[in-house]
């Protein structure tokens, strides 16, 4: 090996480690702690009485109703969030992709969301919007003549759905908005000549270079909307009943409210094997708009 | 063909109204939030709701006068900008290794380090918790700097390699023949040339940081608690004071709006890594 060389490696080691060891100790530690935890009978009231207690939290976490109830609502919210800011961003973007009037603060409105913190759109939205007595939504509603809807007590799911599909719709608009910017307009007006209708260049021009950002788009929601707590936490805190309880909000109530660490941990692990399976089905669906460059 | 194209101005303008209606739509409730921050307590609860009224000031005085906007927004920008002081420290170096001195296994540790992402929060919580409370870090502002930077560094990583990639490497190999050292290398040559790009990674790294809320709800309570907690606090049913909620909401989110708006351009890319431009 050459002089340049073995200098280049010392030098590529010196500064790589320091963020490799620390991202290994970020992983390593707390996960071997919660796989240790989640064999134990511990809970944080009662520390001393902990015992040894095999796969008995995982049995107990797996089997309860609690928990295939916050898997389902887990998969509904994701699902359906990811459905609505897909087809809605792919509409918008085009729809504010030509030139008109304002198009610059259009498209500062419609990202704005995506800066909102989840606490603030949350409590925004359940307070001066969803209302049922002095809401906007409750408003609007008797104007038409209709009763207003009580959201969060009739709706819970659709509600938090809503409020999180608005935060993460911009997410979306500004990928698409972006990538349509690089489309090759010549080919579009090409095929306008030709006679196509604006329909038929949106499906077979406009999707087809949008199938990569789309791609894009779902992975990255989907790591988020797998951990969706704040706007949970601050609207329904997981109900009525467990109507809105995801995973992370089972596995919060579980160590934070009721200190049982055991089998907190277990669900903990649950919620990671969870996250790494959508993720491996995302990669094999979408994997390959995401390879070819 | 005059025809023809009166049809398709009335098309343009059909589109650009439809365009305002639906961004006017989306907008509404940052609106509304503003709007309702400057009016009274009493004003904020009426039916119908008011959209004429004199606004008052009152709501941002009072949150001012009682000083706890101020020691929340400190703990915001303390931990937020601490995280992205740590993150880039330790970031900024590691990027320069992938992208000017890569080895076999540059291209698997760096997707090792976004698969570290796919790990859920609440998959950590309970030892994360067990060890704040363990070193007495809980309410401290010391340990949500070290989570926030250790749950960004890979997006910050990936971002600012996707950014050195594009440093042309004769001007790097210019300042060592030249006898520049490793530190000189990096603060004298890549620094200066790649300052945009550090820029956007800092700045989505704030963003990111200042509107978390999992851990900061969760391992603060007062002390430490940035403005994340301080809004959810008003979700509790006692804490029906929804002008003065709108007027927190808005100074805590207006910076960080701002700052997006600004940005834009290069948070797509960050955001996906250069995958879409």
């Amino acid at each position: 090996m050459s002089e340049v060389a073995r200098e280049s490696r010392r030098a590529g080691r010196l500064t790589a480690s320091p963020a490799i060891l620390l991202l290994l100790v970020w992983m390593i530690v707390p996960l071997a702690m919660t796989l240790y935890f989640s064999t134990q009978n511990y809970v944080l009231l009662d520390p001393d009485n902990r015992s040894f207690a095999g796969l008995e939290n995982f049995s107990y976490f797996l089997s309860s109703d609690s928990f295939l109830n916050s898997l389902w609502v887990t998969l509904k919210l994701v699902g359906s969030v990811l459905a609505i800011t897909v087809v809605l961003g792919v509409l918008i973007s085009v729809l504010v992709d030509a030139q008109f009037p304002g198009q610059g603060v259009v498209r500062m409105m419609l990202i704005s969301p995506f800066f909102i913190m989840p606490t603030v759109s949350a409590l925004v939205w359940k307070n001066l919007l969803m209302n049922p007595v002095s809401g906007l939504f409750a408003w609007l509603f008797q104007l038409v003549g209709l009763t207003p809807i009580n959201w969060f007590s009739d709706w819970p799911l659709l509600s938090v759905v809503t409020i999180v599909s608005w935060e993460w719709l911009p997410f979306a608009i500004l990928i698409f908005v972006t990538s349509l910017q690089s489309m090759d307009q010549e080919q579009k007006e090409a095929a306008q000549m030709d006679g196509a209708t604006p329909v038929s260049v949106f499906r077979y021009l406009t999707l087809p270079h949008l199938a990569r950002p789309i791609a894009v788009v779902v992975m990255v929601e989907a790591i988020f909307l797998l951990n969706i707590f704040a706007e949970i936490f601050t609207t329904t805190s997981g109900g009525p009943g467990d109507a809105t309880t995801n995973v992370p909000y089972l596995v919060y109530t579980q160590a934070l409210l009721e200190f049982d660490v055991g089998t907190a941990s277990a669900g903990g692990l649950v919620a990671v094997v969870l996250a790494n399976v959508v993720a491996a089905v995302l990669l094999k669906v979408f994997g390959k708009s995401l390879t070819q460059a | 063909m005059p025809n023809l194209k009166q049809r398709r101005r009335a098309a343009e303008t059909l589109r650009a109204i439809l365009a305002w209606l639906v961004a006017l739509v989306v907008f509404f409730p940052i609106f509304w939030m503003v709007v309702t921050s400057f009016k009274t307590e009493l004003g904020a609860f009426t039916m119908p709701p008011e959209f004429l009224f004199t606004p008052t000031l009152e709501n941002y005085r009072e949150i001012m006068e009682r000083n706890d906007y101020l020691h929340f927004a400190w703990n915001s920008l303390v931990t937020s900008g601490g995280a992205t002081i740590v993150g880039m420290l330790v970031a900024v170096p590691a990027a320069y290794a992938f992208s000017f001195h890569p080895s076999r296994r540059t291209q698997g540790i760096l997707t090792w380090m976004l698969s570290t992402k796919m790990l859920p929060a609440v998959g950590v919580l309970v030892p994360i918790y067990l060890i704040a409370r363990q070193l007495d870090l809980l309410d401290s502002r010391i340990a949500l700097i070290v989570i926030f930077a250790l749950s960004n560094l890979p997006i910050m990583v990936w971002m600012i390699y996707t950014y050195f990639r594009d440093v042309p490497r004769d001007i790097l190999e210019a300042a060592r023949m030249d006898g520049a050292t490793l530190l000189q290398e990096m603060t004298r040559v890549l620094l200066p040339v790649s300052r945009g790009g550090l820029a956007s990674t800092a700045l989505l790294s704030l963003i990111l940081n200042w509107n978390e809320a999992f851990w900061s709800l969760n391992l603060t309570t007062t002390k430490a608690a940035p403005l994340s907690a301080l809004v959810a606090s008003f979700s509790s049913p006692q804490g029906l004071f929804w002008a003065k909620l709108s007027a927190i909401s808005t100074l805590a989110c207006a910076p960080i709006v701002l700052l997006g708006w600004a940005s834009q351009k290069q948070l797509v890319r960050g955001l996906t890594f250069g995958a879409v431009k």
